[in-house]
């Protein structure tokens, strides 16, 4: 086991298939010379060179139609793009083409590309620096989408997608990048996709999040505590597919759901689990699901920490859903 | 800016020994056959779908030399991106009649189990990729793939196909940018067929010729005559050989016409007079091909007429053969989402066979 940062386990997760597997090829904006404007590729244009770590020009639909390309001919291409925030240019590409391919050749073109993306608010971005995309992307059928938490898990997530045979949208709170630090197994180690993680048991409500909204819900459950109230945290992972059946024990022994997260609430990923929380766990709810995000707005500047979820609102939720 | 166009066949059927690809009497004859059964395929897929007993159908009458000539200058290994019009390249390619009209029908007889609307075909054993509607979406695809060939060093050249209408979208850009930055074995091949469902080329571009815009992404364009057969199977093999020797992208306008409609929703005389379709009606690639033919003593008159009813026959026969196979499974509907079906599809396909639809 060795400490990491959050961005140094996805470093290490990368070289580490690099050097396993030779069709492992990085392309995106900047990763190669420049090791990646948050350095998740440093060292690696060196060590593994300029073909297998593709700096590419400024056009993130070129990016993800290459990297499509390249998945069908049989490599395992893994594409950066810079900010999620960037991400639609390439929209058609995911949704109409990435998604669809092995769907519609009935599995004979399977495309596994992996897009790694920094998502989320907390480092002063602004509109275009800061967003949450994930509920396009689990709105459409086809793709699995991740987001790690902690440095563990980025390694063995990221190992995990980048062996898997579907495509995988593998979002990276980038507010954690360097202020998640934790043990990390050394040398391969996977993390499998569709298998949340209890990050702490409880008994009198369930606290369902992911990324960088964790280590909110432990900040809040910890304040939670003192009030007497037992909060279970469950850190999703892979927000789809699902781990459904983690979601249903947790509810259905606390009888209590807060989902939380940062992107704006509107047709969130937080409405599509309260209403799966719901039907599949009416009868053991003692109040209703609470949903705790951010504003329906675009992601402010001057105002971010007003926007983002803190232990505060979160904790706040959890005495009105445990007073109900 | 103007390019110069090229031609092989002359308006009298003889050949420009400079352009002359030199094909063998068994070679013409067999592009001579391709020809026919794609207009057969044509005429009879239109009468199916006005009948209804297909939804829809992408003709390419007009457009027979683009597609044959091009897609018989690919070699096994080589890799294919088509529109939804290539069924052309893809039948020279070797895919099957049988499966081009059994995706017609969506039902049991199609590989793709009734996943997508008719000329959405795919076949992975020669490297013919799954179509999509949206346009041009395949081109970056076509360059990551020639990527890829590079990297593991294999000796093939990848063919995109796309319509004039493909080069006004980004991903043509993006995908001609990198083409030329990487100097990927990536063929361009632009059936520019004057028309983008309605709007006519002019209005699609202003650069004189699409043949020009390869100029400012660093690599080569050629502009051929998309109804000669020969200039186009020249000109395209020249390019998958350059390609595959290492020399980089080729864009290639070929210089045709859609004489049908855009597809069988489409009524193009809203758009386009009469006149200007007779007029390209004159240099039916078909009949060109014919008259080459002639002239040259591969066939006589007699044989010609009964190619063309041979090739009639065996796209009836194709069609009777697919029709009756029966319809594609309820089951299938959630398969090939994911390699694995996941816990939500599995209960929703609980849902389908309770009934419904």
């Amino acid at each position: 086991m060795a400490t990491m940062t959050l961005i140094q386990a996805i470093h290490d997760a990368l070289s580490g298939e690099m050097e396993r597997n030779p069709g492992v090829v990085l392309l995106g904006e900047d990763i190669g010379r420049n090791g990646g404007v948050f350095r998740a590729t440093e060292g690696l244009w060196e060590r593994f060179g300029p073909e297998r770590v593709i700096d590419t020009p400024l056009a993130e639909s070129g990016i993800v139609g290459m990297a499509i390309g390249m998945a069908l001919y049989g490599l395992r291409p893994i594409a950066e793009i810079q900010f999620a925030d960037f991400i639609y240019p390439a929209f058609e590409q995911i949704v109409s083409e990435l998604a669809k391919f092995r769907y519609r050749s009935a599995g004979q073109f399977p495309a596994p590309v992996v897009i790694r993306a920094p998502s989320g608010g907390g480092i002063k971005g602004g509109l275009y620096h800061s967003q949450s995309p994930e509920a396009y992307f689990i709105h459409t059928a086809g793709l699995k989408v991740v987001m790690p938490s902690t440095p563990a898990d980025g390694k063995g997530l990221l190992t995990s997608a980048m062996r898997g045979p579907d495509p995988v949208i593998f979002l990276e709170p980038k507010a954690l990048y360097r202020t998640a630090k934790g043990e990390v197994p050394e040398g391969e180690y996977t993390v499998p996709l569709g298998k949340a993680r209890i990050v702490r048991e409880g008994s009198d409500v369930s606290l369902i999040t992911y990324g960088a909204m964790v280590p909110v819900a432990e900040e809040a459950s910890g304040e939670g505590e003192k009030d007497g109230v037992s909060v279970e945290i469950i850190d999703l992972r892979t927000l789809w597919p699902l781990d459904v059946g983690a979601v249903d024990r947790s509810v259905q022994k606390t009888g209590r759901a807060i989902v939380l997260h940062e992107a704006p609430r509107t047709c969130g990923f937080g409405a599509e689990l309260s209403a799966t929380i719901h039907e599949r766990s009416f009868l053991h709810l003692k109040a209703p699901v609470t949903r705790v995000t951010g504003f329906d707005t675009p992601f402010p500047y001057a105002l971010e920490k007003a926007y983002m979820p803190d232990a505060r609102r979160v904790l706040d939720a959890i005495r009105q859903t445990v007073h109900y | 800016m103007e390019m110069p166009l090229l031609v092989a066949l002359r308006e009298d059927g003889s050949v420009d020994p400079a352009l002359d690809p030199a094909l063998g009497r068994e070679d013409l004859l067999f592009l001579f056959r391709k020809m026919l059964l794609l207009r057969a395929l044509d005429d009879k897929a239109v009468i199916l779908q006005r009948a209804g007993r297909i939804g829809f159908y992408v003709p390419s009458s007009g457009q027979e030399a683009a597609e044959i000539g091009s897609g018989f200058a690919l070699k096994d290994g080589d890799w294919l991106f088509p529109s939804y019009r290539d069924q052309g390249a893809a039948l020279v390619r070797g895919y099957p009649l049988s499966s081009i009209v059994g995706q017609l029908f969506g039902n049991a007889s199609d590989a793709i189990k009734g996943h997508q609307m008719p000329n959405h075909w795919c076949d992975r054993s020669i490297n013919l990729v799954s179509v999509s509607s949206p346009v041009a979406t395949q081109l970056p695809q076509a360059v990551g793939a020639g990527y890829a060939a590079k990297l593991r060093g294999d000796n093939i050249a990848v063919i995109a196909y796309f319509g004039d209408g493909g080069t006004s979208t980004g991903d043509f850009h993006a995908a001609m940018n990198f083409a030329g930055v990487y100097g990927t074995p990536t063929v361009f091949f632009c059936s520019n067929n004057q028309y983008a469902i309605s709007l006519p080329v002019a209005r699609q571009t202003a650069s004189g010729s699409i043949a020009t815009k390869a100029a400012a992404y660093g690599f080569e364009g050629v502009r051929v005559d998309g109804n000669d057969l020969l200039a186009v199977y020249g000109v395209t093999r020249g390019a998958l050989e350059k390609a595959r020797a290492g020399g980089g992208p080729t864009l290639i306008e070929a210089l045709t016409y859609r004489m049908g409609p855009h597809s069988t929703s489409d009524d193009p005389t809203r758009y386009r007079p009469e006149e200007e379709r007779a007029d390209w009606a004159k240099r039916d690639p078909v009949r060109r091909f014919a008259e080459h033919l002639l002239r040259a003593g591969v066939v006589d008159g007699k044989t010609a007429e009964t190619l063309a009813e041979e090739a009639r026959e065996e796209v009836a026969r194709v069609v009777k053969e697919c029709e009756g196979a029966p319809p594609v499974s309820r089951e299938s509907l959630v398969e090939d989402v994911y390699a694995e079906t996941p816990w939500h599809l599995a209960e929703q396909r609980k849902l389908l066979s309770r009934g419904g639809g």
